[in-house]
């Protein structure tokens, strides 16, 4: 037998919620672009399901049309492991932020990601506290003024795609909010992948970290600082498309000129698929104003699935020893019969 | 003495027979002093004694050899007559070392049989156990009891020679040399032993044969040696009729698990991290997963509970299970379970506290914890179990409760009854009840799907994500009644908060009454909770017999309380409460009821003693 899904639309996937985040804040348009990508991937709406932590970025769940669960602080990778634990047919997305996916909630991201749990993980990174009003979080750069820091912040950030391909991390890609057919064509691709899919979204706070991102972001400066990773393409970029980055004579990325005694040849090509991390974690070190930024798939590797396995290891053992017998339980061990004084 | 002047011949011996006897295996962590107490509790559970145990350990797995720290013991009660406690003090008492000796001694009944392995006294030893001369060199100190010098270390290495085994493995086989020598004592069949050891070393046959002769060795000397003038039978004890095994709690709380998720054919996820004194669960449960048991070795505390929240929204039968340290992490997420209302289950074994504490010793000290450790109003139903059998019955209604009010529900082992043991009558299939679970598969308005609207008990619907239709988002933020919506407002919030108190309260009306063991009224009610069972029934029932109106009430829900527990403590005179903290009971007890409930409190990592708790029964009568 067989029925066709109805086709869905993004406006399916909207909940009758009253979208509270501030004007012109960049998770609208990742909430647009999620609401466009999910019809496509011929999933019923109620097998998705949501899960978030704290923050601005955590509110998301509410504003989608299928199932979700608005956790707590930094927990939301251990609760979606929950879920996919008890309910494996379930398609997970992890909706987290900069300070509660790497601050509070840096354990849980990366033993999920070591786990290689079967969830995408979108990480709205803002470079700062929106919801508790402007503090650094551990993505702003060292010197921040903010209100937790009027002389400048001290610690050093953490570089998110540093950190989750230290984890080993099999499903690795950046995009920017408002780089709308870029970042559905991100989530489509985080959506296929089997294992964790951990995506960086460069989102603009406009409140209280505005422009952070806009040299990736505005049209006429972004083309000169980030630079779109394809596949068995060389690194090419700039307005007239007329830089690349090679690596030298160290193995060290530069970025070059492509005239003269450059060809495209001589360029670095991306191979998502190296199951050596060296490049990808080469990528990540990639930094404005340095170099461009890489955009797009980075990793993308395939690993044994966690949910999948714990649910393999289950059938295993009804395979070997049978459905559970409670009698040969209760009985399991040495017993004895106190026979009655009548006996 | 020594094994060559042995002339009298075994008929020369005669047997008493004694109803009750206490027996401590002791010695340095490594010398195996568990699995010896471990083996003669199966061996005389096997013969039809009734057992109690008591596993006393160190925290650190091998503190340095030879020293007081580093002391391992286990006590087993066994008799002929029904008990209740592992027994106030020891009949006789193994001692491996110095040390054990040193910090056991004080326990032994004056007249009691010592055993000691002579050969552990020597200087290094001595001097490690803080003794300035050997105490078994006419140490006045121990001219009260009978006294057994053995050279077990020397006589073990005999029992072995010429299987090749090297010194270290050759000694490591004198737990079972002194076990023999216990074994003969008591009259009592290795055979249980024997196969344990054929089914453990089956694959080293050296190794096996090594233990079977230094368990035979032990029997053999008893057997032969005259100092062993007499020894003792205790005869089965009238049980009631049934099948019987061993169990300790931690073993009953993982079969009452599988066995839940078995009968209900729903999926059961435990997720947990390594902590003592609970961590046996997650072992146990390990095993059992074709009973449709997921088990998740969670990266901390806190994981584990949120991946108990989210596998409760997944659908699953949720536990999660910890020791003070960890339940203080879990915190926050036990209120994110409380205010999604959701169904789970979080077992606390608790241990000595505050901070890490007393690891591996027992305490009753999370009982406030469990009432009021969360931010916010947010009451949780708490089942505490009172013996490690009872453990399986007690995991089963907690997740029941759960299911079927939508809640969390907080389930208080501890240490004593997760480590000790006893008999246990194995239930019939048929007298195990299946935990109905029941998803809601339609939209519950016209409106579509209201999460949060409530049946008569008020009692929310619980839908399974993946179901078409149900759509809906739950969360950590005050919700609207019956929508679910994100809602501040006040009047809302006060409504919420109200119907949450209500609805735990509320199951006051679905658990059973407290039965009182004595009269209904009368000079002083004693009121216990959990692992204290044993030594307040008994106590209760000593100074009954002593024609006092004492009775006792024993707690197996806290919260909420059964209903005729207030009608009870104003029908005595007195209250008594004895717990293993600092009077918390008494706090809740008092300011519920008002009644003037007097705290008796010990805080040492031990059980209480029957005398204990008889004494000052006693002495509160008479003021």
């Amino acid at each position: 037998m067989s029925t066709l899904l109805p086709q869905l639309t993004a406006k399916d996937f909207a909940s009758d919620q009253e979208v509270r985040w501030c004007p012109r804040c960049g998770d609208y348009s990742i909430l647009a672009q999620m609401k466009k990508v999910l019809p496509e991937l011929g999933i019923p709406r109620e097998k998705f399901c949501f899960v978030s932590g704290i923050g601005c970025s955590s509110r998301f769940p509410y504003y989608m049309n299928c199932y979700g669960f608005h956790s707590i602080h930094g927990r939301a990778p251990a609760v979606a492991t929950g879920v996919k634990l008890s309910n494996p047919e379930l398609n997970v997305w992890v909706i987290t932020g900069d300070g509660d996916a790497l601050s509070i909630g840096g354990n849980h991201l990366m033993h999920a990601i070591r786990r290689n749990l079967d969830i995408n993980i979108i990480l709205f990174n803002n470079q700062i506290y929106g919801l508790t009003k402007g503090q650094y979080s551990p993505t702003s750069p060292r010197g921040s003024r903010t209100k937790s820091t009027p002389y400048g912040s001290l610690d050093n950030p953490l570089n998110p795609l540093s950190v989750v391909i230290g984890c080993e991390a099999t499903f690795v890609a950046r995009s920017v909010d408002v780089d709308t057919k870029h970042l559905a064509a991100t989530l489509t691709r985080a959506a296929h992948h089997k294992g964790t899919s951990f995506v960086e979204v460069y989102q603009d706070c406009n409140v209280f970290n505005p422009g952070a991102f806009y040299y990736a972001s505005k049209k006429g400066e972004k083309e000169d600082n980030i630079v779109y990773l394809e596949h068995g393409k060389p690194l090419i970029f700039g307005k007239e498309k007329d830089k690349g980055v090679r690596l030298n004579a160290h193995g060290r990325p530069e970025v070059v000129e492509l005239n003269g005694g450059i060809s495209e040849d001589d360029l670095l090509f991306h191979d998502e698929n190296a199951e050596d991390p060296s490049l990808a974690f080469l990528l990540a070190q990639m930094r404005h104003p340095e170099f461009p930024e890489p955009m797009g798939v980075i990793r993308n590797v395939s690993r044994p699935v966690y949910d999948e396995s714990v649910r393999n290891q289950v059938l295993a053992a009804k395979e070997l020893h049978g459905d559970g017998d409670i009698e040969q339980l209760l009985n399991s061990g040495d017993t004895w019969v106190v026979e009655s004084d009548q006996a | 003495m020594s094994v060559a002047d042995l002339p009298l011949s075994p008929e020369d011996r005669h047997k008493e027979s004694v109803d009750t006897v206490v027996i401590r295996f002791c010695g340095d962590s490594g010398d195996g002093m568990q699995l010896a107490g471990t083996q003669f509790t199966n061996v005389s559970a096997v013969f039809g004694n009734d057992v109690c145990t008591l596993p006393d350990f160190p925290a650190e797995i091998r503190a340095p050899a030879g020293t007081i720290a580093g002391v391992s013991g286990f006590q087993i009660c066994f008799s002929s007559q029904e008990i209740h406690t592992p027994g106030d003090e020891v009949d006789t008492l193994v001692a491996m070392n110095p040390a054990a000796l040193k910090s056991n001694i004080a326990d032994l009944k004056r007249g009691g049989t010592l055993i000691v392995n002579e050969d552990a006294f020597e200087k290094s030893n001595l001097k490690k156990a803080g003794y300035e001369s050997n105490p078994l060199d006419g140490d006045e100190n121990l001219a009260a009891f009978r006294v057994h010098k053995v050279p077990m270390t020397r006589l073990t290495r005999d029992a072995v020679e010429g299987l090749g085994l090297s010194q270290t493995e050759a000694d490591r086989c004198k737990n079972f040399f002194a076990l023999g020598l216990v074994y003969w004592l008591y009259d009592r069949d290795s055979k249980p032993t024997l196969d344990w050891i054929e089914a453990k070393f089956g694959k080293k046959p050296k190794i096996a044969e090594a233990n079977v002769r230094a368990l035979t060795g032990g029997s053999n000397f008893g057997f032969s040696t005259e100092a062993f003038t007499v020894h003792y039978e205790v005869a089965p004890a009238k049980l009631a009729a049934g099948k019987y095994r061993k169990i300790t709690g931690n073993e009953a709380l993982a079969m009452g698990m599988a066995i839940a998720a078995r009968l209900s054919n729903a999926d059961l996820v435990f997720s947990g991290y390594p902590i003592t004194p609970a961590s046996d669960i997650l072992h146990e449960l390990s095993k059992l997963k074709h009973f449709g048991v997921s088990t998740f070795q969670a990266e901390d505390e806190i994981a584990a509970m949120s991946a108990t929240c989210g596998a409760a929204f997944g659908g699953a039968l949720a536990v999660t299970a910890s020791s003070g340290p960890g339940i203080c992490l879990k915190g926050e997420a036990m209120g994110l379970g409380m205010i999604t209302e959701l169904p789970m289950v979080i077992i606390d074994v608790q241990r000595g506290g505050p901070s890490t504490g007393l690891p591996t010793k027992t305490e009753q000290s999370d009982l406030l914890m469990a009432f009021f450790g969360r931010n916010g109003e947010s009451p949780l139903p708490i089942i505490a179990p009172q013996t490690p059998g009872d453990c399986f019955w007690a995991i089963q209604e907690a997740l029941r409760m759960a299911v079927e009010f939508m809640t969390p529900v907080i389930l208080l082992s501890d240490g004593y009854i997760a480590n000790g043991a006893e008999p246990w009558m194995v239930p019939e299939v048929a007298d195990i009840q299946p935990i109905k679970v029941k998803y809601i598969t339609d939209p519950n308005t016209d409106d579509g799907y209201w999460p949060y609207l409530r049946d008569e008990r008020l009692v929310r619907p619980w839908a399974r994500p993946g179901t078409p239709g149900l759509e809906h988002r739950i969360g950590g933020l005050e919700k609207r009644d019956g929508t679910g919506n994100v809602e501040y407002s006040p009047e809302n919030h006060e409504h919420m908060s109200d119907t949450r108190a209500r609805k735990v309260a509320n199951i006051a009306n679905f658990i059973p009454a407290l039965e009182v063991d004595g009269a209904d009224s009368g000079d002083l009610l004693v009121v216990s909770w959990g692992g204290t069972f044993g030594a307040c029934r008994t106590a209760v029932r000593n100074a009954q017999q002593d024609g006092k109106r004492v009775s006792h009430v024993h707690l197996r829900y806290l919260n909420p309380f059964p209903r005729n527990l207030e009608t009870l403590l104003k029908s005595f005179k007195k209250v008594l409460i004895p717990e293993l903290n600092l009077g918390q009971l008494s706090i809740v007890i008092r300011s519920k009821y008002l009644v003037d409930a007097r705290s008796y409190s010990k805080i040492q990592g031990k059980p209480f003693k029957v005398a204990e708790v008889y004494n000052k029964i006693n002495e509160f009568l008479m003021e």
